[in-house]
């Protein structure tokens, strides 16, 4: 990668109060421009840490040590840096339909008119394959399924154009078909519009086909980071190799047979 | 005999956009069964798991669970039986209370459930505790300070208090890490054995229900479109949908392939 970077974590740390001991701690990474970055690691590992962390969204009780430099400026979550949070139901309010959700952000972000909001809601609800966007504007988030909000909630962090997205967990609970566009979409905005991504996941297999490299956290420290094909081939550090040995997929040994 | 036989379900959405949920759906669960459910996102999967758990009545259709009309039930006898299906879904913090400990959170449904005297309880809370493989020195933590396998290892706990025959799994392992939804698949397997549970898995991801389901059922737009045993429909799937899920499913590239 010769782009710039666009952020540099320098000894990073981040401890949350009343923790023994520290959620992360010690990480040096880099993002370029338009890159395309996947997180992996275990349940509790500070996957969400650090993607909060990136975007200014940590808790204002922890304490953060070390420091992240922007070389291009500091970035806002919201304006430049789209989040997807692990939760979907996080980032959706129960109370505003969907079509109300995504005018705040484009009206805050742009000098649409009503019209032309509109019409660019309804065409993000059609970029995240949402069935019937039109229609969906007028709903409310519970009268949707889980994959549903998920794909309403890339739609809302996609709408201001940012340079950054981070996709927490973002697609785990997208069928395959779905996911495969939605990744087709983060191709496409990494691509040709120049976004950076990172992508949290605990899917190996979805991290290998999306991104350029691969971080791998364990314990709040990053343990092993390269480019894809390289830590899936010749993982560096003992917890990718277990990640890797537990991924199951379709020729997987099963742990039942036909009949109880 | 079948422990849960469903026939002929609908349910349409209130509002504007109320498209069809469930279409003249059917299917049966046979005792210490696993049943894969897999299906498009939106296509009502979730929609059947609140009608099979009485959270939602349908439009129309049967039910029967345990030789009773289980949509008859009401009152005092439906607060009984639910105990029998209990579920588990995918969000493990969501499922308790912000501020629960674990054994306050066992403690619940043992008051729900179980007619034993409150001496008692330690006692049953730590056989559910080890029951799931958690310390029973976890009971005092807050619920909040479990990692997320910990916490799915607590909605199983809970769930059992009851003893049911049927548990509902809405994607309940796809927000861990594969050592851990490892660890948690090889779990239900043990239980289902040792009680002979049975299971409805509903997830998209097809390699887990393959791992543990014994039979699995393809649902499309509100209906069951193909069934059959786990190998069966995911090497020769019959119906279109099934080809077009499985063929989309993210593959590891193999060692020696060209990055
Ligand atoms: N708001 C918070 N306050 C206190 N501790 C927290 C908070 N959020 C996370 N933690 C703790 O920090 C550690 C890292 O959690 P984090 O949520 O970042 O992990 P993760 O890798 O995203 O896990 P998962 O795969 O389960 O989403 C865990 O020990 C967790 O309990
Ligand atoms: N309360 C509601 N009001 C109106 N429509 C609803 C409501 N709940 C669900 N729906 C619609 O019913 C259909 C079935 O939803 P359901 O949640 O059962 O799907 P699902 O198969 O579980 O999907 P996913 O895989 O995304 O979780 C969807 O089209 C959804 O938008
Ligand atoms: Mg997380
Ligand atoms: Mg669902």
């Amino acid at each position: 990668m010769t782009a710039a970077p666009l952020f540099q974590l320098r000894g990073f740390g981040l401890r949350y109060p009343g923790q023994g001991r520290p959620a992360l701690t010690g990480i040096e990474l880099d993002l370029a421009q338009g890159e395309r970055l996947a997180l992996i690691g275990p349940s509790g590992s500070g996957k969400s840490t650090l993607a909060r962390a990136i975007a200014g969204l940590s808790p204002p009780a922890s304490t953060p040590e070390g420091g992240i430099l922007w070389p291009g400026g500091p970035m806002r979550a919201g304006r430049d840096i789209g989040f997807v949070f692990q939760d979907p139901g996080g980032s959706l309010n129960p109370l505003l339909t969907i079509g109300a959700h995504l005018l705040e952000v484009l009206h805050r972000h742009g000098q649409l008119s009503r019209k032309a909001a509109l019409a660019r809601a309804e065409a993000l609800l059609d970029q995240v394959h949402l069935p019937d966007p039109c229609a969906a504007l007028q709903a409310y988030p519970h009268q949707f399924s889980g994959g549903q909000r998920q794909r309403i909630a890339i739609a809302l962090a996609i709408a201001a154009g940012p340079r950054l997205l981070i996709a927490d967990e973002a697609t785990s609970a997208l069928d395959t078909l779905v996911q495969a566009e939605i990744v087709a979409l983060l191709r496409d905005l990494t691509g040709a519009a120049g976004m950076a991504l990172i992508f949290v996941t605990h899917d190996i297999a979805l991290a290998a086909g999306l991104a350029d490299r691969i971080a791998v956290l364990e314990a709040g420290r990053l343990v092993d980071c390269g480019p894809a094909a390289r830590v899936i081939a010749t993982p560096q550090a003992a917890q990718t190799l277990a990640l890797l040995a537990a991924h199951l997929d379709l020729a997987s040994p099963r742990l039942v047979g036909d009949r109880p | 005999m079948s422990l849960l036989t469903v026939e002929g379900l609908r349910k349409t959405h209130p509002g504007a956009r109320g498209g069809i949920a469930l279409d003249d759906l059917s299917l049966t669960l046979a005792p210490g069964e696993t049943l894969g459910l897999v299906g498009p996102s939106g296509c009502g999967k979730s929609s059947l798991a609140r009608v099979l758990l009485r959270l939602d009545r349908p439009d129309a259709g049967s039910i029967r669970f345990e030789g009773q009309d289980w949509l008859a039930l009401q009152g005092g006898a439906l607060r009984r039986a639910r105990g029998r299906m209990q579920m588990v879904f995918q969000d493990p913090g969501a499922a308790f209370h912000p501020r629960a400990t674990v054994a306050g959170a066992l403690a619940d449904a043992l008051r729900l459930h179980v007619p034993a005297p409150r001496k008692d309880w330690p006692g049953l809370i730590a056989a559910r505790l080890d029951q799931v493989g958690l310390a029973p020195d976890l009971a005092p933590h807050p619920v909040a300070t479990l990692s997320g396998g910990q916490r799915q290892r607590l909605a199983i706990a809970r769930a059992l208090v009851p003893n049911p025959k049927l548990i509902v799994l809405d994607e309940a392992v796809s927000a861990l890490d594969t050592v851990t939804r490892g660890q948690i698949l090889a779990l239900l397997v043990r239980l289902q054995r040792q009680l002979g549970l049975a299971l409805l898995v509903i997830s998209h991801d097809l390699a887990v229900v393959r791992a543990v389901s014994h039979r699995i059922a393809v649902m499309q737009a509100g209906r069951i479109v193909e069934t059959g045993p786990a190998d069966q429909v995911l090497d020769r799937p019959q119906s279109e949908i099934a080809r077009r899920l499985i063929a989309a499913v993210p593959q590891l590239p193999r060692t020696g392939d060209p990055p």
